[in-house]
């Protein structure tokens, strides 16, 4: 059974090997197809996106290694200070997933309180309507022309971009019209062996989007309205792939900060960031999936495989997150940092009330001369949720002046929640220079009764201390999405007084 | 004229401890009121029961501002009818820059009066002028709210916004104590430009220092959870003189009913 991990990738990466050795190679390795999952189905979606052959026989290979790790009871990451029921794989239906929403005729159909958020946060009635899926042409006109409007944007933004060079197109027109570009990439970052959600990503990812910058070229735009609109509509398994170019720049920002209520419970997304000499990736993310209601119960279970690696000298990749939804979190940004000079940020705030729970954190991988790493975290917990951060900076041996400087501040709301640090630290280089703060915090009486001291209402109280709490982080998001999180941050933050 | 603040018989304890032990004190429009005493004598849980501070907890005795059973009301909705506490802590509010959080204040307040948001311009006017009545630097106004405030500042910051809330009763709990002569002018002077005929102030203190620069109306001596003297300037003369324990032993005759 391929037992190639992450720690082998690193090993190669280090070894200058090129990486990923488990490339394109046919196996052929049947086993009984299990009901839910089975080559039937991986076939059926490949079909269904037109795929070239390639790119099947690496779904078929990834669903292969999902079955073997299936077979072996140690398959299933359970090491995250994380409590729930596995799910089960051959229960989902990964067909029909993508894409599938709960279908309303209007408006009226749909749970208010969900129209109240949408409302508050300033989502155009037009946008509503797209987002919760709406679709009757004959009853809902308008949202067919939201939907026209949507595509001859894109387009126009697509042009601009091409006139630079910028590949900015869904996951599956990538692999149609740059499959040597995708072929060459995917995989190369996160390979399907990685870990579990991983290899269930690679042999079912439905859509997601492609990100090609070339020599030299700073993209001109933040890379996110358009995504916006991309992104509504694909399914459980997203997979995103960004490759920066000597000398190129791109910000990037995946998310939406409506609350996206799906039927589907597992979400298992990948993103790849390749960043080359001189090269820089901002990557950003809102996440606010369904988290279910206050036992959790119906809630989506975020388990994502996100990673960068600095390849060329002196690149740079930055993850930025805020993460309020979702019933479950698993989450790990990290940056392999192979150049010499490079440099990897990691920003997050990682917020949970009800019965969330998140495991978050990065992992810093250096690997190369004088590399750089900064990684600021926040968690801010309430109700009985848990909110874990765990993070590795790893300074390989070669890794000479290596910097890591770490900051994990946790706030609690209440006396039911939980916060954990959980930093892993591995250092094989006497230069190395590691640094790691952590503070735990709970909303003080003295806070909050000052502010209300001064006429402050407890719930705006509460907003302003976690704002101010989370203030350096939603700081790195680009601006209008700062003004969208802050706004965010405050209707999750409703009715968590107390 | 009624009283603004009419405290009869208040019992208060904090953890089963008895503090407060059958406090009275009227307080009328436009008076200065000093409560001074020794450590431990009940003079910060006066400040926190009358603002409001839920671990106090008043077991008899009643309070009445301006006509309203003021321990009914919530923390917040005494501050928008006006009652200001300045702390003798002042709390840091990582994050949270003294301009957005007294934004936050002042148009709480103007909704509570029914009055429309202040606009930013308007705002920010308001905000200089009351800052240069204490001296305070406009660069503290983008700040986190008092961090990294040196001592001084945090107390010259409460008084700035309680300029800019513009209360009915000012209530401030040892504002003097660990400020220097220069600072203690300032914050005085500050305190001295906001009376008026229809504003009170109570001044809680452990020295008579502070009210060689605000002039007190009546002076009262709080011991052991009760206003055991009260009479003018000359009360915190004498007792700058002769101490504490003189008005202890003298206490029993001296009570004020």
């Amino acid at each position: 059974m391929p037992t190639y991990t992450e720690h082998d990738l690193i090993a190669d990466i280090e070894k200058e090997e090129g990486g990923y050795k488990y490339g394109f190679v046919t196996e052929t390795d049947a086993d009984t197809i299990p009901k839910g999952l089975s080559e039937e189905v991986v076939r059926l979606i490949s079909e269904k996106k037109g795929e070239p052959e390639w790119m099947l026989e690496w779904r078929l290979k990834a669903y292969r290694h999902v079955l073997t790790l299936l077979e072996d009871d140690e398959h299933y990451p359970r090491w995250a200070h994380l409590d729930y029921t596995e799910p089960d794989f051959q229960a989902i239906s990964y067909y029909s997933a993508p894409g599938k929403k709960p279908k309303y005729n209007s408006l009226d159909e749909v749970d208010p309180e969900l129209l109240e958020t949408f409302e508050r946060l300033g989502i155009s009635l037009m946008e509503q309507k797209r987002l919760v899926g709406i679709e009757d042409k004959e009853t809902m006109p308008v949202a067919v022309d939201v939907v026209m409007d949507s595509v001859s944007v894109a387009t126009t933004f697509k042009e601009e971009l091409a006139k630079q060079g910028i590949i900015f197109c869904s996951m599956g027109e990538a692999i149609e019209n740059h499959p040597d570009l995708v072929r060459e990439y995917i995989g190369s970052v996160v390979p399907y062996t990685d870990n579990f959600y991983a290899a269930l990503n690679s042999a079912v990812f439905s859509d997601g989007s492609f990100c090609y910058i070339p020599k030299g070229v700073r993209c001109p735009m933040e890379l996110s309205t358009y995504f916006r609109i991309n992104a509504a509509g694909t399914g459980q398994f997203e997979r995103t792939l960004i490759v920066c170019e000597d000398g190129g720049y791109v910000s990037y920002l995946e998310g939406c900060t409506a609350p996206m209520r799906d039927e589907n419970q597992l979400h298992a997304a990948v993103v790849e960031i390749i960043a080359k000499e001189d090269a820089e990736v901002k990557y950003s993310t809102i996440q606010n999936w369904y988290p279910g209601n206050d036992e959790g119960v119906g809630g989506v279970y975020n388990f994502v495989t996100k990673r960068g690696i600095c390849e060329g000298k002196r690149s740079k990749i930055s993850w930025t997150q805020l993460e309020t939804g979702s019933a479950v979190t698993w989450k790990y940004p990290s940056v392999i940092l192979k150049g010499d000079d490079s440099v990897g940020e990691f920003y997050s705030v990682a917020f949970t009330k009800g019965a969330q729970q998140a495991d978050t954190g990065t992992k810093m991988i250096h690997l190369g001369k004088r590399t750089k790493s900064t990684i600021i975290s926040k968690g801010v917990s309430a109700g009985t949720s848990n909110n874990s951060y765990r993070g590795l900076v790893k300074i390989n041996k070669k890794a000479e002046g290596a910097r890591n400087f770490s900051q994990c501040d946790s706030l609690l709301l209440g006396d039911k929640c939980g916060a954990h640090t959980f930093p892993y630290i591995e250092i094989n280089n006497s230069t190395a220079k590691v640094e790691h703060e952590a503070t735990t915090s709970k909303v003080g009486e003295d806070q909050m009764f000052y502010c209300m001291q001064r006429g402050i209402s407890e719930q705006d109280a509460l907003n302003l201390i976690v704002n101010g709490f989370a203030k350096q982080i939603l700081a790195k998001l680009p601006m209008e999405f700062a003004v969208e999180a802050q706004k965010l941050l405050s209707i999750q933050l409703e009715g968590s007084v107390g | 004229m009624s009283a603004m603040l009419d405290i009869k018989n208040l019992h208060a304890e904090i953890e089963d401890n008895e503090i407060l032990r059958g406090l009275d004190l009227t307080v009328n429009p436009g008076e200065v009121h000093a409560i001074m005493g020794p450590n431990g004598s009940g003079k910060s849980t006066l400040a926190n029961v009358l603002a409001g501070r839920e671990e106090y907890e008043v077991t008899e005795g009643s309070v009445t501002y301006n006509g309203q059973d003021l321990l009914d009301m919530d923390p917040e909705e005494r501050a928008r009818d006006g009652v200001f506490l300045a702390f003798q802590y002042p709390v840091e509010l990582p994050g949270v820059s003294t301009m957005q959080f007294l934004r936050t204040a002042v148009n709480a307040m103007r909704e509570h009066r029914g009055e429309d948001e202040m606009n930013v311009a308007e705002f920010m006017k308001l905000m200089r002028e009351k800052a240069d009545f204490v001296n305070l630097d406009h660069s503290l106004m983008q700040r986190s709210v008092n961090e990294g405030f040196s001592g001084g500042e945090k107390k010259r910051a409460e008084i700035f916004q309680m300029a800019m809330l513009d209360p009915k009763l000012g209530i401030l709990d040892e504002t003097d104590s660990g400020l220097d002569i220069d600072a203690l002018k300032i914050v005085s002077e500050g305190v001295n430009k906001l009376r008026a005929d229809d504003r009170a102030f109570v001044l809680i203190t452990h020295y008579q220092r502070l009210l060689n620069y605000i002039r007190p109306d009546v002076v009262h001596i709080l011991m052991d959870g009760r206003i055991v003297k009260s009479g003018g300037f000359e009360l915190a003369e004498e007792l700058e003189a002769k101490g504490y324990e003189w008005i202890r032993e003298h206490a029993d005759d001296a009570v004020v009913a």
